[in-house]
């Protein structure tokens, strides 16, 4: 069964001009486990798929549908990461972490101990009862990770993660979370728009193209895992960047 | 933190104003019902206190603030919730909203003096009406300024409309309805004395009264300071409970809550 399925997907913003093509019969699908990254320049409509499939926006036209089922609103299988943490700032990181578990009221006693794990996971062992506002930006979207993963989700959305942090932390970042999924083996869609994050990261790439969004190419990455940053510097690395970033240069998109 | 010096200076400063009063009370012979001398004003004031006059009194005021407080916010917040949740519950009440916005609440006084009589009922209600509106548009405002992306984090967790606002829109409202019971304490102050001073057995308010016919200006001068330590304390309760509740609202530390509207 596909984790993911989407069938002639398409999304319009109405605007005093007329309606906008966000999304336009977008169809891809992706396997139990796998890592996909969607690449794009800003505008492509990356987000508003994310938000398509975590259930908080209605599509226009078509179908998606997770693990066999079409979404009809916010599921309780998936785990959501967003651009910036979105971290409550009068919980502490444990209570941040344990939203999910309040709201769906799946017993705080049951997984206060899976939480402990999780952050020790995530290297914040220690910063339980920190706040927020105590933690550097790596930190609070580590707390957020945590969060998405409380549940024990069967697929993680991702929307341009560590797009808000620093170059260093971000590569740290990216190993982390290749780390976390090499254990916890969950499909993730990870929205970015830098390409060698989405090259570094996935086991396929799409590339989406804006107005209207389109996906334009699906791009194996065939690179041995664990990948460590070395990996940035092989031709086999430099030779997918390379495949992306031709066709938005093609397209005048995006001026990396 | 402040030097020594400054303090002792910021004392030394109030002693020689009272001094130079004093002074020129007696010197040149102004009438004690036009500006009494500090001393007569601590006089009146001790007289005041021993004979449990204004203890009594005080009692009174007291009361009538702080049960005008608590109806004027529970109304405050259950419509300001209710207004806050529906847009069309706001749609019909807004032409009541404006109107009573722009009146001068205490200028309702002898009208609620006529409906709810000279005892403690029209006093806390007028205290309650008087200090009910800011805090009603805080809380409208707070419940609203819920983060776009929080909301969105709480709806892709599968929350209902009740979860996201007791575990988002309140909290988010809170510091909003913080500055909103700081208004409404002075307010309620305000309306209390006010309608003691239209009609009432018992009262600070009355007394001021009262003390204005028997031309008593030291007398008055020293409910106006037990008035002014009533209102501080009031306002610091608050401020407390604000700094203890609010510990994680970065706007806390940086300034002061800011209070308007305490000069009605």
């Amino acid at each position: 069964m596909e984790a993911i399925a989407v069938q002639e997907l398409s999304k319009l913003y109405p605007t005093r001009d007329g309606s906008v093509h966000a999304l336009q019969q977008i169809s891809f699908s992706v396997s139990e486990g796998e890592f996909v990254a969607v690449v794009g320049p800003s505008g492509c409509g990356k987000s508003t798929l994310l938000k398509i499939l975590a259930g908080i926006l209605p599509p226009s036209k078509g179908e998606a549908r997770l693990r066999g089922t079409p979404i009809t609103g916010p599921r309780r299988d998936i785990g959501v990461v967003f651009q910036s943490p979105v971290l409550l700032p009068w919980r502490c990181v444990l209570d941040n972490v344990l939203l999910p578990v309040d709201v769906q009221r799946l017993g705080r006693d049951r997984h206060q101990k899976v939480a402990m794990d999780l952050l020790s996971l995530v290297g914040l062992e220690g910063f339980e009862r920190r706040y927020p506002w105590e933690l550097s930006g790596g930190m609070q979207q580590r707390v957020a990770i945590t969060r998405a993963l409380i549940h024990n989700p069967a697929m993680l959305l991702m929307d341009e993660p560590f797009g808000a942090l620093d170059a260093m932390t971000r590569e740290q970042m990216n190993l982390e979370l290749q780390r976390i999924w090499l254990e916890r083996k969950k499909t993730v869609l990870f929205i970015t728009h830098s390409i060698a994050e989405a090259v570094f990261l996935a086991d396929r790439v799409f590339v989406m193209t804006p107005r209207p969004g389109r996906i334009m190419d699906d791009v194996p990455i065939d690179l041995a895992r664990p990948r460590n940053l070395d990996i940035m510097n092989t031709p086999a690395f430099g030779e997918y960047v390379k495949r992306i970033r031709v066709q938005f240069q093609a397209k005048g998109d995006l001026d990396a | 933190m402040m030097r020594l010096p400054d303090f002792a200076l910021r004392l030394l400063l109030v002693a020689v104003i009272l001094l130079a009063w004093e002074g020129a009370v007696h010197l040149f012979d102004i009438p004690a019902f036009m500006l009494p001398a500090p001393s007569s004003i601590v006089l009146a004031l001790w007289n005041g206190i021993a004979s449990s006059l204004y203890i009594e009194h005080l009692g009174v005021t007291l009361s009538e603030t702080l049960l005008g407080f608590v109806f004027g916010s529970i109304v405050a917040l259950v419509l300001g919730t209710l207004i806050a949740l529906s847009r069309r519950t706001e749609y019909f009440l807004y032409p009541f909203i404006v109107m009573f916005q722009a009146m001068p609440k205490v200028a309702l006084a002898p009208l609620i003096i006529v409906w709810f009589g000279l005892g403690l009922t029209s006093k806390v209600a007028q205290a309650a009406l008087t200090a009910f509106f800011p805090l009603m548009v805080n809380t409208i405002a707070g419940l609203r300024s819920a983060d776009e992306d929080r909301v969105a984090l709480m709806r892709s967790l599968d929350a209902t409309e009740w979860q996201i606002l007791t575990m988002l829109r309140a909290p988010t409202a809170m510091p909003f309805i913080m500055a909103g019971f700081e208004i409404a304490m002075v307010l309620s102050l305000i309306g209390a004395i006010v309608a003691e001073f239209v009609g009432a057995q018992k009262g600070l308010g009355m007394l001021i009264m009262g003390m204005t016919f028997t031309m008593d200006v030291a007398g008055q001068f020293s409910v106006l300071l037990i008035l002014s330590l009533l209102g501080l304390l009031l306002n610091s309760l608050i401020v407390y409970i604000r700094k203890r509740l609010l510990f994680w609202d970065p706007a806390q530390k940086a300034a002061a809550a800011p209070v308007e509207g305490g000069t009605l």
